[in-house]
């Protein structure tokens, strides 16, 4: 095995007695980059993480992080990883400071650097006037930023963060997204979990989309894209009866075939600058009149249903380990 | 650090945690302190009168080995509820991620307990002897009952751990110590005379290990005839510790986050 590969998956499988969370995953970042696992409620994504953070066995296959089996040398690991989960693993009876003092002294930094450490994290996760509060009073983004913060305090060259940013309101999502940016800078490797292709597309180096206990597409975001047929433009007409018309004038635009649907159209690009431009003069030359126009970015679903030919369905929290006999 | 010295001072750190929980959500503090107290009360002066014990000065001196008892095996159930709560809120899932001694999560939990039986005990001992409770016991007598009271007590908070571990809620595990423990304690020598009750319950009562531990309470406490049951609660205590132990701890080698 390669020596700069921080995360290497091969084959995973796991069950839980009929479900077949996992059926054989394959996964690779290289050190210091950052790898998106992307898939919705129920593809195997925590199982991947619960088995890589050594919380779970695999049934089979192998996986190595930080070039240490997860399995066998799963005593060493665990000095060598972060974990920030998406229910904010924060004891709300301590402070914010004696919460990362704990966590200090859990992975054996000793009584002084660990007070040192938890000083320094809440500094820069700005909880420092909130360190000698009750965590209970925290809000939702403060927490999850402890929690980010006692997943950071050992300095962990590799970081798992399972659905960072679930349920926070957008200042605090852009605030954690900033700060897992500024880890990834200073060189540590990063494997998040996200059901939002925006967040994966924004900080993950590679993206693997997960389905059913799968990876279904790998690659880059712009790859990912590409295969899910990129931005389109959509277009309202103000009459449904001159979709025709509309699609002659169109034409020239694009490569593939715009689709239709009640006087909507849906039209692929293959460039986006300027689009929205050329539309408009193609359809006012064609004397069709527009109600709206739109550019629509693909979504999750666009890269399910291109994946799989079937929207992204969700299996209520059967990732979840309830499944567990 | 050698592993010894690093499980002992991952123990002290999770103890501290725990005992830190106790004057920041103080609702916990009134079940070892009122809770007892209450039932101390309600004994002595609402059944005490209609409860015959023969061979006792009276009701109280019966009693308060008994009812002691019984307060020592429901102090772990703050072993259970808080595992069961960190199970739920995903810090289980932290402490097994971090690179610290496997077992304690539940060597702290179950040191903790200690801690606050001990509070627990001071408390009963206090209104026991306010409502007429007299030793008739030498100062090591009496340590050695507080001795048995506290092991035995850590014996419990192994059985709660397991139970904490194994409950899908925190109020599920709440339940589950109640149900299982609450009608074991009451099938035993600690509140009644055991031949008052019917034969069969009589028999069952005579195994139980709720009577031989009141029984060496009551011997130790209040002289009593000991036979063996001072030997036979003390191995009673550490043969629930040790298998309760056993079964918590590989149940939290497998533990899942919820």
């Amino acid at each position: 095995m390669s020596v700069d590969a921080a995360i290497e998956v091969e084959g995973l499988e796991k069950s839980y007695g009929d479900v077949h969370a996992l059926a054989g995953v394959d996964l690779r970042a290289r050190a210091g980059t950052v790898l998106g696992l992307l898939g919705p409620n129920g593809a195997g994504k925590t199982t991947v993480v619960r088995i890589l953070t050594t919380l779970l066995e695999p049934d089979a296959g192998t996986a190595r992080v930080a070039g240490l089996d997860v399995v066998r040398d799963a005593i060493a690991l665990r000095s060598q990883i972060g974990l920030a989960g998406q229910y904010a693993a924060v004891d709300e009876n301590l402070t914010g400071f004696e919460n990362l003092e704990m966590v200090g002294r859990l992975y054996h930094l000793g009584k002084r650097a660990s007070r040192q450490r938890a000083d320094e994290l809440l500094e820069r996760f700005e909880l420092d006037e909130a360190g000698g509060r009750l965590a209970r009073t925290y809000s939702g983004g403060m927490r999850r930023r402890l929690d980010l913060a006692a997943a950071l305090v050992a300095q962990p060259p590799v970081l798992f963060m399972d659905e960072p940013t679930t349920g926070l309101d957008p200042r605090s999502r852009t605030s954690l997204l900033e700060t897992i940016e500024a880890r990834v800078a200073e060189g540590t490797t990063v494997l998040l979990t996200t059901q939002y292709l925006d967040e994966a597309d924004r900080l993950a180096d590679r993206i693997a989309v997960i389905d059913h206990g799968k990876v279904i597409a790998e690659g880059t975001s712009d790859e990912l894209k590409a295969r899910v047929g990129g931005e389109r433009l959509e277009i309202s007409l103000e009459d449904p009866a001159a979709t025709d018309g509309a699609l002659a004038a169109l034409a020239p635009m694009t490569g593939e075939a715009p689709t239709s649907e009640d006087g909507r159209i849906a039209l692929p690009l293959s460039r986006r600058k300027g689009a929205i431009a050329e539309a408009v003069r193609c359809l006012d030359g064609a004397g069709v009149a527009i109600e709206d126009i739109a550019m629509r970015r693909p979504t999750l679903d666009d890269v399910f249903i291109s994946l799989t030919g079937r929207a992204a369905e969700t299996r209520e929290d059967s990732d979840k380990e309830e499944a567990i006999p | 650090m050698s592993r010894l010295s690093d499980n002992a001072s991952d123990t002290m750190v999770l103890a501290r945690r725990n005992l830190l929980r106790i004057p920041r959500a103080p609702d916990l503090l009134l079940s070892f302190t009122v809770q007892p107290v209450m039932f101390v009360l309600l004994f002595v002066y609402v059944f005490g009168g209609a409860i015959q014990t023969p061979g006792f000065d009276d009701y109280t001196d019966f009693l308060m080995p008994g009812i002691i008892v019984q307060t020592m095996s429901f102090g772990g159930f703050v072993t259970a509820l808080g595992l069961a709560e960190d199970l739920k809120k995903g810090l289980i899932d932290r402490f097994r991620s971090l690179p610290m001694s496997r077992s304690a999560v539940l060597t702290g939990r179950t040191l903790a307990d200690v801690a606050t039986n001990l509070i627990s005990l001071t408390i009963m001992i206090t209104v026991g002897l306010l409502v007429g409770f007299t030793f008739e016991a030498g100062v090591l007598e009496i340590v050695a009952g507080v001795v048995l009271m506290l092991l035995f007590g850590y014996a419990f908070s192994w059985v709660f751990a397991f139970v904490g571990l194994t409950s899908s809620s925190p109020e599920a595990a709440q339940a589950l110590g109640f149900i299982a423990i609450f009608p074991l304690t009451f099938a035993s020598s600690a509140f009644v005379p055991i031949e008052s009750m019917p034969s069969w319950l009589e028999a069952f009562a005579n195994v139980n290990p709720f009577t031989v531990i009141t029984d060496a309470m009551r011997s130790l406490w209040v002289d009593t005839p000991a036979g063996n049951d001072v030997w036979g609660a003390f191995a009673w205590s550490i043969g629930i510790t040790v298998i309760f132990a056993g079964l918590a701890v590989s149940r939290y080698r497998r533990a899942v986050g919820r």
